[in-house]
């Protein structure tokens, strides 16, 4: 360390307490690099949260008539935007694939990971950036629903811990997604490998319609899968009834998606560059 | 750690990917404070080699170390003390050129207080003021290029890798950027460079590794390995390939046998004087070339003479008719 000629204070290297703090202020700045992309690119928050946003309005107008739910006793909109709050973080998360893919194909990975900083910090600020954007769009996409006759059938905490579920499970889904990104490492193919995953697990779920009118199979995957439990566990949590179990459902799926999803990631981000 | 003044020291570093061997084996040492270029074609090792002495892939075998620091065992403390502008402008697109900068001062783990006025002493070097607050994706790609490379040196490192730092810029970028480099080399950083030209290693470098599948397969002052080739390259362009036969028969004789690729003669030479006299044989022989070149030898030359093949896969220089029409 005995380097001379250098006019600038040399970099403080860490050691002990001091590391965790740097790897949370890395977390920090990796996580706010994210967040202005969504600033300098506004068609991505807009897609973000017109998308739901239409979403809501469709299916209250379009569908809200037509659907029928058997034992379900409150309007159409409160069976709907528990299974709106799903299905924008779901599709939110292929931001992190494409993020993730970006990254690596400009050659920034390849920098990261030649600066002395937190190398967990890239996915950590990245799963964080989204979990972030999923809140903003979530408090927006509440407030249009509430706009069009949502009601909370049970009380405030409730409500907020069920909000709380959906972002949990977003964040692990960013893991997933993450994982995905590094995985094609292509921006493009990372979208179009997304979606075909993510349209049948929001599609061929509880989120906009009962699954009783689907083929026996479907009904299987449809009543069981993470789309589904978490859709029911925030809708028992807004309108009433027994929360337990869908609760617990969706609290065991966050945790399998990250125990597999995470350790992926990080391994295809150590050997990605 | 400088008492050796060995900056960086590479010991038989090998590395494969699959069945490809990109590294078979390399040496070098690099002395404190001077630059070092690694010199060869796409696909030679050099990024590959690059990316080893930046932590950023680790060896199959054999080890580096940067200031003295395993750069496995010691990545950490190596990351430290480098700074690195890859072959592609590693910056984000929709940050601004300053967002960019203190970004990458803020995971090199500077002091807080430093970073701002570093980042607009480096867009003020590399031209960029005017650009300092506009997304990195409005800029053009030499623009991009110039911020990458202010990038690797955000925290002054001691020890700087530059892979094909030039490539992409126009003529006075790149001149800025030598002298930068120069500059740099003054004040005591170590630098490592790759490129494929020749005069780029020619301009900056102290000392060169020429490295081709892998292997070092020569290592000197740039003066030392244009010297084996002597100064000068003629080249003899032939009307067909008779004539072109003909002429190298006739040659021959004079300077060594020229190498005959196509209708084209090729030879090298310490003095333009054997020009006079290939030129006066070939007289005597009713023989009249179809085009003349004479200049200074190129990285293809060095791997032409070191390798036998060529740099790269297609060399012709536009401008010669007798090469246009060359079958290949």
């Amino acid at each position: 360390m005995s380097q001379t000629s250098i006019t600038v204070p040399l970099p403080v290297e860490r050691h002990g307490l001091s590391r965790l703090s740097g790897a949370v202020s890395d977390t920090l700045a990796m996580a706010e690099r994210n967040l202005i992309t969504y600033r300098r690119v506004p068609q991505l928050l807009v897609f973000s949260t017109i998308q739901p946003v239409i979403f809501v309005l469709l299916f209250t107008y379009v569908f809200g008539g037509a659907v029928s739910l058997p034992g379900f006793p409150y309007p159409y909109v409160d069976y709907l935007m528990p299974g709106v709050f799903v299905q924008l973080t779901v599709f939110g998360a292929i931001a992190a694939a494409v993020g993730m893919a970006s990254d690596l194909k400009s050659g920034l990975l390849e920098r990261l990971h030649s600066l002395p900083m937190a190398q967990s910090a890239v996915l950590a600020g990245r799963t964080i950036g989204d979990f972030s954007r999923n809140v903003f769009v979530m408090v927006l996409v509440t407030l249009v629903g509430f706009a069009v006759g949502f009601r909370v059938h049970t009380n405030a905490v409730l409500f907020l811990a069920g909000i709380g579920l959906v972002l949990l499970f977003a964040y692990s889904l960013s893991w997933v997604f993450a994982f995905v990104g590094l995985a094609v490492g292509d921006p493009e193919t990372a979208q179009a490998a997304a979606f075909p995953i993510l349209a049948p697990l929001v599609f061929a779920s509880s989120a906009f319609v009962s699954t009783e009118t689907m083929p026996g199979w479907l009904q299987a995957f449809a009543e069981h899968q993470p789309v589904s439990v978490t859709a029911s566990a925030v809708r028992a949590l807004s309108n009433g009834g027994p929360t337990a179990s869908y609760v617990l459902q969706s609290l065991a799926w966050v945790v399998v998606i990250i125990a597999v999803a995470a350790p992926l990631a990080v391994r295809r981000y150590r050997r990605a560059v | 750690m400088r008492q050796n003044g060995i900056a960086i020291e590479v010991e038989g570093l090998t590395k494969r990917f699959g069945s490809v061997v990109a590294l078979d084996g390399i040496d070098f040492q690099v002395p404190t404070a001077t630059i070092f270029g690694l010199l060869g074609p796409n696909g030679a090792g050099k990024t590959t080699a690059i990316r080893i002495l930046t932590t950023i892939l680790t060896p199959d075998q054999g080890r580096a170390e940067i200031l003295g620091h395993d750069v496995v065992r010691e990545a950490e403390a190596v990351r430290y003390r480098i700074g690195l502008a890859g072959q592609f402008a590693a910056v984000d697109p929709n940050l601004t050129g300053q967002e960019n900068l203190r970004l990458v001062g803020k995971l090199a783990q500077m002091p807080r207080q430093a970073i701002g006025a570093r980042a607009d002493e480096l867009l003020q070097l590399f031209d960029l003021s005017d650009a300092a607050d506009r997304p990195v994706r409005t800029y053009s790609g030499g623009m991009r290029r110039r911020l990458d490379v202010a990038a690797a040196l955000v925290q002054r490192p001691p020890v700087l890798f530059l892979d094909e730092p030039t490539t992409g810029l126009d003529l006075q970028s790149r001149n800025a950027l030598w002298d930068t480099i120069r500059e740099l080399v003054s004040e005591g950083t170590t630098v490592l460079l790759t490129t494929q030209y020749l005069e780029e290693a020619d301009r900056l470098a102290n000392r060169v590794a020429v490295v081709d599948v892998g292997k070092v397969i020569a290592e000197g002052t740039p003066a030392e390995l244009k010297s084996n080739l002597g100064d000068t390259v003629i080249e003899i362009g032939m009307p067909g390939e008779v004539e072109a036969l003909r002429a190298q028969a006739a040659l021959a004789a004079l300077n060594g046998e020229p190498e005959l690729e196509g209708t084209t003669l090729r030879l090298s030479s310490e003095s333009p004087r054997v020009l006079m006299d290939m030129l006066r044989t070939l007289d005597g022989q009713g023989l009249s070339p179809s085009s003349l070149t004479v200049r200074d030898p190129s990285l293809d030359d060095v791997f032409l003479a070191l390798t036998g093949h060529h740099a790269e896969p297609t060399t012709e220089t536009p401008g010669e008719p007798a090469q246009i029409g060359a079958a290949r």
